[in-house]
């Protein structure tokens, strides 16, 4: 890698540097760009406060996984590099898991269900092969940062729009009134989006968002 | 002398040594910090078991700090005791230490081996009576503790909880609104025998042994129905027979 050669003297916040860390959150979105991970967008969505536990499982996963794939990155042999990857992420989840465990229980709780979607989700794999098997590890550090961001900003997008529409909640508070109660809104005969709390519609928001994304940024738009 | 990174010594070697750094490292890390997540459980127990007789009003002091002392407060496991299938106490087991969940996953147990522990205790002058039942939600296991009062009929309080049910379906099983839809309901029929429960969709929860399900979480919410139905017939076996 010639990059190896010259980021000696680079500072560590150096414009180049500064982009692995702001590009996905826009325009190299993990999920709306790359298309990576969408399994668990529609799985943990319901809720922002379980996408917000699940983004900082990941940016946590995907920061220590991208620096160690990378400080051994010179050491891995290729043939069995994807094994390796897969047992890093594993690990870490498992270390998170059980310190959580032992000394946040309540965290742990709430995380259970997603610990076996974070080693399944494709972007921690995919910034491994892709980025820490051949950069530095600060520049991986920051890499794993920002995709770890631009993930968890997505989430939380989807999350708030079907938290409102379809619990009339954000973050366990009620926004329109009470809907067992009849208060706010709902006197006025609003009532709830059920569709909104089942799977297909966190893929329908994705899929806008990914519009919106494109109607902004033509360089986007695929060629086919 | 150099090293060919592909050949076969040095890929095996290499897998060989990851391995053995990641088993240590895993292997230290549970043995390690396994007393401090057995008291973590024990104490998540003793809530479990107090939010069943407490409002969620009143769970809300409850932290895992004091709910060691709130436990003893209102639970006298002197006075609770284990049961088996038919309602007839068994001597000698402590209510606390019994698992049924692990009795309930284990398939050799014949129904005549499970324990059926009841917590008693009291709250504001009256005796309160904490059932413990589990069962199979969608995902995974689900169970809960369903507390009756001194007329050992009426539900005066609930909790359940789940492994991994959906967050905002299923997983909402554990939340006060649906919790309470349980409170009042009879463990019995006029009759005298077991309540049988019906999760109903079409709102007419309010009836008698009806209660609403929860949308888009049918299937968790037939299973607490399940759960409770088969839970409490050793306890209602209990029941009649203490208060000859």
């Amino acid at each position: 890698m010639s990059e190896d050669k010259k980021t000696k003297s680079e500072p560590l916040f150096s414009k180049k540097n500064r982009k692995l860390i702001t590009d996905p959150l826009t325009d190299n979105n993990p999920v709306t760009v790359q298309v990576l991970g969408i399994c668990s967008a529609l799985a943990i969505t319901v809720q922002v406060e379980q996408a917000l536990v699940m983004g900082a499982a990941v940016i946590f996963v995907l920061v220590l996984g991208n620096l160690i794939i990378s400080l051994l990155r010179n050491l891995i042999p290729s043939r069995i590099r994807i094994i390796v990857q897969l047992v890093v992420v594993a690990s870490l989840v498992i270390i998170v898991n059980e310190i959580l465990k032992a000394f946040m229980p309540d965290v742990s709780e709430k995380l259970s269900v997603f610990v076996g979607l974070i080693i399944t989700n494709c972007i921690i794999m995919g910034r491994f092969e892709a980025f820490a098997m051949g950069n530095k590890p600060w520049p991986s550090v920051l890499d794993g940062l920002g995709n770890g961001l631009g993930y968890t900003i997505l989430l939380i997008l989807v999350a708030i729009a079907r938290e409102l529409f379809g619990s009339g909640s954000i973050l366990g508070a009620q926004v329109f009134g009470d809907s067992l109660n009849e208060t706010g809104l709902y006197a006025l005969g609003y009532e709830n989006n059920n569709l909104m709390i089942l799977p297909p519609m966190a893929l329908i928001i994705v899929g806008i968002i990914i519009w919106i994304q494109r109607l902004k940024n033509k360089a986007l738009i695929e060629d086919h | 002398m150099a090293i060919n990174k592909e050949g076969n010594v040095y890929t095996i070697g290499f897998a060989f040594v990851l391995v053995v750094v990641v088993g240590t490292i895993l292997s230290l890390l549970s043995v390690g910090l396994k007393p401090i997540q057995l008291k973590n459980q024990e104490i998540k127990k003793k809530i479990d078991i107090l939010s069943a007789i407490l409002s969620p009003e009143e769970m809300n002091k409850v932290t895992r700090k004091n709910a060691e002392e709130k436990f003893e407060k209102y639970i006298d496991l002197e006075k609770s005791v284990v049961l088996d299938y038919k309602g007839n106490i068994k001597e000698g087991i402590d209510p606390f230490q019994v698992d049924i969940r692990a009795e309930h996953r284990d398939k050799t147990l014949s129904i005549e081996d499970k324990n059926f522990p009841l917590f008693v205790g009291e709250k504001d002058g009256e005796t309160v009576y904490v059932i413990p039942i589990v069962g199979k939600g969608l995902w995974g296991p689900i169970w809960g503790y369903i507390s009756v009062g001194e007329d050992m009929k009426t539900i005066i309080g609930a909790s359940f909880g789940h492994k991994g049910e959906t967050p905002g379906l299923g997983a909402e099983i554990t939340q006060p609104f649906f919790v309470k839809r349980w409170y009042g309901e009879k463990i019995v029929f006029p009759d005298g025998s077991p309540a049988k429960f019906e999760i109903v969709k079409d709102g007419s929860g309010k009836e008698p042994y009806k209660v609403d399900g929860i949308t888009g979480g049918t299937i968790t919410s037939v299973g607490v129905q399940e759960m409770v139905n088969r839970g409490i017939k050793p306890y209602v076996a209990y029941f009649k027979k203490i208060k000859k």
